[in-house]
């Protein structure tokens, strides 16, 4: 799990899927970026909130997790194509057999862990299907 | 200056077990409870739901309902009895994830089933002192109830979130005044670090519910010189679906006033949620003009009762977030080994 520190600075990140968009080539990045990739210097970084819409790229189904999250398999793990662009690996919180390659969905706020009984909880964005 | 609801939103996990489920592991009459009780199933979160998931989805549908800039919220108060931190708040987990952060103030408050329309309250005195522009008040539990306790057939998942504001413009419904009745009365508690909540079996009834109700609803009555008659529609905190119509029956109210509110048969208790779904609930589908009258209660004891009229803006926003209605239709039913591994019965090692 992670340190406190290190999810507190991807927190509002993970809360609203707040990534970034270069204004001088126009890409979209998730999670954010300091820096574009294509434009180096010139780019123009702006935070950007996306809206969440999206389709499934691929998936697997968790059969053996790891740690912490054991008691919830079978479970549906995505890369999800945000419909501005970028990608990013998400649980789905779906049932395995209504899973389908290029299935719409949309984000809901999940917890995504927790450092034990003592520790944080770490509360995100899952994908639901549409 | 007048308050009233700019906006609200709600939200019910798809779960659901059946008190026939549950009577079947304890070897109870699921007929005579469900004809008791007058509840028939209950809502059940996911394994990643808790009240601050429940709290957020109920914000967030509210803030879209109204389409309203969440920096104009001035302040966020969620009640519950099931935050999942002891030392935390859930209300700045919220605040962050609806976009309402950093100027604003928030806290967490705790009056067993009641705590919601406490926010509402507070809420209210803030809008019309001027101190805010908009405050949201959120009553959220994912609510406990021990294994085989009476509590377990109707204890569920929910949340709603209020929108308060005091521009007449705004108001999908105008909150003509507000009256609480509160003594200290033990008949429910959580001690701290415990699992699940105690309660006093049928103290929990005359001294507890139906007195704080009663009086809060004399109360206003009698305070704003209004009858049963005058309004459309009532809502009762329910528990079960018995009290509130006791309630309501005791008072004057009709069956037909307290129907749209009455979520519980299909719902269960949500709590702190509990009232406000009623409320919730109403609003869906009154029409403009339209007079709710409505009582919440927290153990421990209190009750806050609230007249509310409805305005013609309600069909404007109606439809742009889920109905409770919406969201209590097509559920997945769990048995109670699933339902016990969602609520984190089964301790794992």
């Amino acid at each position: 799990m992670m340190s406190v520190p290190r999810f507190w600075r991807k927190q509002v990140a993970r809360y609203n899927l707040i990534g970034t968009h270069c204004a001088n080539c126009g890409a979209y990045y998730y999670p954010p970026r300091n820096m574009c990739p294509k434009c180096r210097r010139e780019g123009k970084l702006e935070n950007f909130k996306f809206s969440g819409k999206g389709e499934v790229l691929t998936y697997t189904v968790i059969h053996t997790a790891a740690e912490g999250f054991e008691k919830q398999t079978p479970y549906v793990l995505a890369i999800v194509k945000l419909e501005e662009g970028p990608s990013l690996t998400s649980q789905i919180v779906a049932d395995p057999k209504d899973m389908s390659i290029g299935m719409k969905v949309r984000p809901v706020f999940r917890k995504l862990g927790e450092s034990g009984e003592r520790g944080m909880i770490y509360y995100g964005t899952k994908f639901i299907p549409e | 200056m007048n308050a009233g609801i700019v906006s609200y939103g709600a939200y019910i996990p798809k779960y659901r077990i059946k008190v026939d489920e549950i009577a079947r592991v304890w070897g109870d009459d699921a007929n005579s409870l469900k004809s008791g009780l007058m509840v028939h199933e209950k809502s059940v979160p996911d394994f990643d739901e808790d009240t601050a998931t429940i709290a957020v989805e109920a914000a967030r549908y509210a803030v879209k309902r109204s389409d309203i800039n969440a920096q104009r919220l001035g302040a966020v108060y969620t009640g519950s009895e099931s935050h999942p931190y002891a030392v935390k708040p859930t209300s700045t987990i919220v605040a962050e994830a609806v976009g309402a952060t950093p100027v604003m103030t928030a806290a967490d408050y705790e009056f067993a089933c009641k705590a919601g329309t406490a926010a509402i309250q507070t809420c209210m005195g803030l809008v019309q002192s001027g101190m805010i522009d908009l405050g949201m008040a959120i009553g959220a539990d994912v609510a406990q109830g021990a294994p085989g306790d009476a509590l377990e057939y109707t204890a569920a998942a929910g949340g709603v979130a209020f929108i308060i504001g005091s521009k007449e413009s705004e108001f999908v419904a105008i909150i003509e005044d507000t009256y609480s009745f509160t003594t200290d009365t033990p008949d429910f508690w959580r001690r701290e670090g415990m699992p699940y909540p105690e309660h006093g079996g049928r103290f929990t009834g005359e001294p507890g519910y139906f007195k704080h109700v009663t009086h809060a609803a004399k109360g206003l009555l009698s305070k704003m010189g209004t009858k049963p008659e005058d309004y459309n529609y009532a809502v009762f905190h329910q528990p079960n679906g018995k009290f509130p119509s006791r309630a309501a029956s005791l008072l004057g109210f009709t069956k037909e006033q307290i129907k749209p509110g009455l979520v519980v048969p299909k719902l269960g208790n949500t709590y702190s949620g509990s009232c406000m779904m009623g409320i919730a609930a109403t609003l869906d589908q009154a029409k403009s003009g339209d007079k709710i009258f409505a009582t919440a209660f927290g153990s421990g004891a209190g009750a806050d009762a609230f007249s509310i009229t409805v305005t013609d803006k309600i069909d404007e926003i109606r439809n742009k977030a889920p109905t409770v209605m919406e969201l209590l239709s097509n559920p997945i039913y769990v048995d109670y080994a699933t339902y016990a591994k969602h609520k984190g019965k089964i301790r794992l090692a």
